[in-house]
């Protein structure tokens, strides 16, 4: 464990940290503000979330874009992502990130389509 | 056996072998590949609860109205307890990293301190995984099982800040008990290969007349209307849909049944929650016998705290996949 030099910048550069410890406890800040945000707008349940946007509930994109800000500051920051070298990052995370897109894609769409032969078609599973 | 390495003529150069690309050293790089293919299994359980929830997408439960409950608080209150195991998660990722950087700087002391607490806060969050699931197991106002397999559940209007508001009523407040003949099926009568499990509180028959005998009870359907709430049929429709269609009462959700909603809500509830509190669990473990390694000294003397980075990768990583299950079992 020579070179444990780590970065201690993030949000580009917005915030640096004097060291790895203080980084550590505003991750927790900044993690913690986001999971109050998110835990706030699913007691309140505005009215305006539920405004369609490509298939989902507005408020359901903020959920899941909030949710992907998170796991990347729990990787980058708390699982040292940040300080590896290029290529075993995009090996982890790009093989991640790719397998798990198609998959999503393809049963959503599979799974959309089910529910319209339900509600459309002539097959029903209700009698 | 004299000479199987042929000299190549690469040696000291890029391809001569001996560098490291990657600066990682193999441990930590296996448990990254370990770390990947784990992240897919769990997707893939993720998208199959993703499929059949746009399957049944104008039919799901609404989550804030199965997870209300809170230890010792009887008011439903839904988020405020998963928001708090989000955070005992959360706050132990924190103290494994800051067992991490102790480690880096070879101080021992402080990194048992650190695993303490780690483990101290995995436990918490299995204890109250175990809680969450047998609330939810034990079910709170029951509901009716219809033949095409729908759940018809119980409320009454009241009123609230001057507003109608749908208040749900469970069973046991307005069924009216009967004497029946009704016996719990066994193995030892009739068919030997078959028996059932405990019986319901009630019959259909006793429910259908506690609801003809309270009049402001009507039913609410599995369906979502435009306001995202559940369908509320009228008075009349709602003894007639439980005089034709209903078949069974449910109380609580197992893996066949779901007084919530659809089955398929309890099942991928049980697997993907169970196979993540599963991880919590063997996390634990893991914690524990490197926390014992750290006291005996086994890495002061290697002058190398490495497993401890190791176990918090895979530690930092059932919070990673606990920030999906939350958002997608009780926000979304």
């Amino acid at each position: 464990m020579a070179d444990h030099a780590h970065k201690l910048e993030i949000l580009r550069g917005l915030v640096k940290f004097k060291s790895n410890t203080q980084k550590i406890w505003g991750v927790l800040i900044l993690l913690s503000i986001i999971t109050t945000v998110e835990v706030a707008f699913g007691i309140v349940k505005p009215d305006w979330g539920r405004t369609p946007l490509l298939g989902m509930k507005l408020i359901n994109w903020i959920f899941i874009i909030l949710t992907i800000v998170k796991a990347y500051y729990i990787t980058w920051d708390f699982m040292h992502m940040r300080d590896e070298t290029k290529a075993l990052r995009r090996m982890v995370v790009w093989t991640a990130i790719f397998l798990i897109c198609y998959l999503l894609y393809i049963l959503l769409v599979e799974g959309g389509y089910v529910f319209d032969v339900y509600d459309q078609e002539y097959i029903k599973r209700d009698f | 056996m004299d000479n199987t390495v042929v000299s190549t003529g690469t040696e000291g150069k890029t391809w001569g072998g001996g560098n490291q690309p990657l600066k990682s050293s193999y441990g930590k790089m296996m448990m990254w590949f370990f770390i990947v293919s784990d992240a897919l299994t769990f997707s893939g359980s993720l998208a199959a609860y993703g499929f059949s929830r746009f399957k049944f997408i104008d039919a799901w439960p609404i989550a804030d109205e199965v997870f209300t409950h809170i230890p010792f608080y009887h008011e439903p209150a839904p988020m405020i307890y998963v928001a708090f195991m989000t955070f005992v998660l959360i706050m132990s990722s924190v103290t494994m990293v800051l067992a991490v950087d102790a480690g880096h700087e070879l101080k021992k002391n402080k990194v048992i301190v650190y695993m303490f607490l780690t483990i101290i806060g995995g436990l918490i969050f299995v204890g109250s995984q175990a809680w969450e699931w047998a609330t939810f197991i034990k079910g709170d106002y029951g509901a009716v099982q219809t033949k095409g397999g729908n759940i018809l559940q119980f409320g009454e209007y009241v009123e609230k800040d001057g507003e109608q508001v749908f208040k749900r009523v469970a069973l046991r407040d307005f069924a009216e008990a009967e004497h029946t003949d009704r016996v719990q099926h066994e193995s030892k009568t009739g068919i030997w290969f078959t028996s059932e499990g405990s019986l319901p509180s009630f019959t259909v028959e006793e429910v259908l007349h506690g609801l003809e005998a309270n009049t402001d009870i009507l039913v609410r359907t599995q369906l979502i209307n435009e306001d995202g709430e559940k369908t509320v049929l009228s008075r009349s429709e709602s003894v007639k849909q439980i005089k034709d269609n209903g078949k069974l009462v449910v109380e609580g959700a197992n893996l066949q049944v779901n007084e919530y909603g659809t089955p398929l809500f309890a099942d991928f509830f049980f697997f993907i929650t169970g196979f993540h509190g599963f991880h919590v669990f063997s996390g634990v473990v893991i914690n524990i016998i490197i926390f014992f390694n750290v006291i005996i000294g086994t890495y002061e003397r290697r002058k190398n705290y490495e497993m401890v980075e190791k176990v918090g990768l895979y530690w930092h990583f059932v919070d990673l996949v606990w920030v999906f299950v939350f958002t997608f079992f009780y926000l979304v």
